[in-house]
């Protein structure tokens, strides 16, 4: 129901900021999360919804590990 | 200066309007007569089309309405296999509109014409009234060319077992140019609209087995096979991993939730080539200017005992999906 | 060693040859990202994958849409709107009809638009038509806070919103028997995958968070195979879904909104399904308060299709008198409409 794809803050000013998407840029509300210039942000018609955390970031590895012992 | 009523009144300000803008930058033999009708050496077998341009803005990134305008008829003309030699002009501008910006769109035009090959023989020009917002105008082109007397015409109705499907490059760039200007998005994303004509007279002049072709334009490639399918009753089978698209376009449309099989083009064809003649084909195009893109994406399925007339995409998990018909205007969705 | 990993999966879910599993994913983009991946051709035809309540313009009354017709054509007044809700009929025409009648509807990429043209407009009043789940009410209480600090009043929203957890409820109270549910990932991001645990508990029906990539959902889908039977959350979208959500999101949405019963196309009233404006932010309502009237045409088999009691393509009019052409209901509008992706991907 909501699209939203990740994108990379490249400048923020206040909680104004603007969010690359692969060569297009969009501005968006920063006001909801905490963010600085490189973050990684999720963004939904024009408001950053969440951060991307990279650290969890979801590598197939990570994904196997949450199915891990379950089977059909 | 700006576009008045008086300006299609047919007096004095529309004669000079026609020298300083349209005869100014159209020149050739023929339009320099200024005659009703332009007289001109003929062929035996000819093509004729006409396509209107109405676009909003009408200069955008990579492009303007003049250039469309002469794209859009040449490459029409291409894809019935022939070589295109006159085009007509057909202009109605809302008053107001900025001199300046008509003569810039009617100076691309003129290139645009150069650039493909084509002289624009005869036009003519109105002036409506503007209804608010801002004034644009559009254009009407109508094209002839000449086809090769032993040329096997192609046509969608052509498509032959195990023939491949060859695109010229990458998909949804116009698209997204106008909409993204539309939207407020900026990108480095420009229009690809572009005549064709380099590529499309290699492949005729080295005999390449075309058995159709199709400008990718309104719809999307989506739209075009789904044509080739019904029309030849076969299925097509394409590839997701090979379908070109350029990294910021797909992006563009993960943001707005569009499907750059449906997105419009204004510079690329697609066409279905028989097997044997397909990697010739492929290094043609990709020789040729606007082609350096272009790939393989699928083959054709015929007279098999399972084939329902499909188009279906393989895709990259390993999936199948049909590619239905394009329904409405490809509107963004957000929610 | 990831890709043999994850073949054994697709073969699994191949070959699957248990209890029939029925699986509803409740949210349109995942309906969208399903069909786009061909994910239902992966499948044994024992799991089967239905299309929930969860694209909101599909689950708009139609008199949410007629008020909003009405507004447009009020002087001065201008709708704006997501892309896909123009070409939702109310009760007798779209707005995009109404746009062709002349009416003053604008197509946006963001609500935070209406600010900037409420401030260079001053004599217009900009009335976004706010539909969505709990990712998308955020948006417009940002909105609503921008206005009030830059003291704007030409700007007013027509309210449908709704959240997920009652409609869940429902629709495992009322469909045709659910034994897992694709928990919508951007909902998750912003409520956090609690409100997901709690449901599962009480339903015991498992819940899987998914992101929208191919390898996401097929993990997601092999995920809530296995746990059929069992309550249990799994959260396969850790980079952006936690447990707690989008804390500062939340605040604000309740500073603005409160919770109220909320009209669903074809399902009628559910209780404490949405959210509308709270009393004293009423300025800044367009009329949202009891727009419930809903007028299904005869034959629409929306409300079946949206619980999934019914596919798609078991309704009457599926392909026949309803097509993305000439749509009778809102599933078969949107593209994240299950009638739509149906109709399109061929999906049967």
């Amino acid at each position: 129901m909501c699209v939203a794809i990740p994108g990379t803050i490249i400048e923020l000013d206040g909680t104004k900021a603007r969010v690359d998407f692969n060569g297009n840029i969009v501005n968006a509300e920063a006001g909801l999360v905490n963010v600085k210039v490189g973050d990684k942000v999720l963004v939904h018609a024009g408001l950053i919804i969440q951060t991307m955390d990279d650290k969890m970031a979801d590598e197939m590895d990570e994904l196997f590990r949450e199915i891990e012992g379950l089977s059909i | 200066m700006k576009v008045t009523m008086a300006h299609g009144s047919g007096g004095e300000s529309t004669s000079k309007l026609i020298s300083e803008v349209f005869a100014k930058h159209f020149k050739n033999e023929y339009l320099d007569k200024l005659e009703d009708s332009a007289v001109v050496p003929g062929n035996k077998k000819i093509a004729v089309t006409t396509d209107s341009f109405v676009v909003t803005p009408i200069i955008f990134p990579g492009g303007d309405i003049g250039r469309l305008s002469v794209c859009g008829t040449v490459n029409d003309l291409l894809m019935s296999g022939a070589r295109p030699m006159y085009l007509t002009c057909g202009c109605i501008l809302e008053e107001g509109l900025e001199i300046e910006v008509l003569d810039k769109i009617i100076a691309s035009m003129a290139e645009t014409a150069k650039e493909a090959g084509v002289k624009i023989i005869t036009g003519d020009t109105k002036v409506i009234e503007n209804k608010g917002g801002e004034p644009g105008l559009i254009i009407n082109t109508s094209g002839v060319g000449f086809i090769d007397e032993n040329l096997d015409v192609p046509g969608p109705f052509k498509l032959q077992d195990e023939d491949a499907i060859i695109v010229s490059g990458n998909l949804g760039d116009h698209h997204a140019a106008i909409l993204g200007t539309r939207m407020g998005i900026e990108s480095n994303i420009v229009s690809d609209n572009a005549p064709l004509r380099e590529m499309v007279e290699k492949l005729l002049d080295n005999n390449i087995r075309v058995h159709a072709m199709r400008d990718v334009t309104r719809g999307g490639l989506g739209t075009v096979l789904n044509e080739f399918c019904s029309a030849s009753e076969c299925e097509i089978l394409l590839n997701e991993e090979s379908m070109p698209v350029s990294a910021t376009v797909k992006d563009f449309c993960g943001i707005l939730g569009l499907d750059p099989m449906y997105m419009g083009n204004e510079g690329k064809m697609v066409l279905s080539v028989h097997k044997d003649d397909a990697k010739k084909a492929l290094s043609l195009i990709k020789g040729s200017k606007y082609g350096e893109n272009a790939g393989i994406i699928g083959s054709v399925r015929k007279n098999k005992e399972t084939v329902d007339n499909n188009v279906v995409l393989c895709t990259k998990i390993g999936g199948k999906r049909i590619i239905g018909l394009m329904y409405g205007e490809g509107l963004p969705r957000i929610c | 060693m990831t890709d043999t990993k994850l073949s054994q999966i697709i073969k699994a879910l191949k070959e699957y040859d248990g209890e029939e599993v029925r699986l509803m994913e409740v949210c349109g983009t995942h309906t969208a990202a399903i069909s786009e991946n061909g994910i239902p051709s992966m499948l044994s035809p024992k799991i089967k994958l239905i299309s929930g309540p969860g694209c909101p313009v599909c689950v708009t009354v139609t008199a949410v849409i007629d008020r909003l017709i009405e507004l447009s054509m009020q002087e001065n007044t201008c709708v704006l709107t997501f892309g896909d809700l123009i070409r939702v009929k109310g009760t007798y025409k779209s707005l995009a009809d109404a746009r062709a009648d002349g009416a003053s509807v604008k197509m946006v990429y963001s609500p935070m638009e209406t600010i900037k043209l409420a401030m260079q407009n001053p004599k217009c009043t900009f009335v976004f038509a706010a539909i969505g789940f709990e990712t998308t009410t955020p948006v417009y209480a940002m909105v609503l806070e921008e206005a009030i600090k830059a003291d704007i009043h030409n700007l007013k929203l027509l309210t449908s919103l709704k959240t997920m957890p009652q409609v869940i409820r429902w629709v495992a109270g009322n469909g045709g028997g659910v034994d897992g549910f694709i928990a919508p990932g951007h909902v998750a991001a912003v409520t956090g995958s609690n409100i997901f645990k709690e449901l599962s508990k009480e339903l015991n029906i498992p819940f899987v968070v998914s992101g929208f990539e191919a390898e996401q959902l097929i993990l997601t889908i092999y995920a809530l195979v296995s746990m059929k039977g069992k309550d249990g959350i799994r959260n396969l979208y850790k980079s952006v879904v936690t447990e707690e959500g989008n804390t500062k999101a939340k605040e604000l949405v309740d500073k603005y909104f409160e919770v109220a019963d909320s009209s669903w196309r074809g399902m009628g009233k559910i209780k404490g399904s949405g959210m509308v404006l709270r009393k004293q932010y009423q300025d800044y309502d367009a009329g949202s308060i009891g727009l419930d009237e809903d007028h299904m045409p005869k034959g629409c088999s929306c409300a079946s299709v949206l619980v999934g009691k019914v596919r798609p393509n078991d309704c009457p009019l599926f392909g026949k008198s309803c097509t993305p052409d000439n749509a009778h209901g809102a599933c078969m509008v949107s593209t994240e409409g299950s009638c739509y992706n149906y109709y399109v991907s061929g999906r049967r």
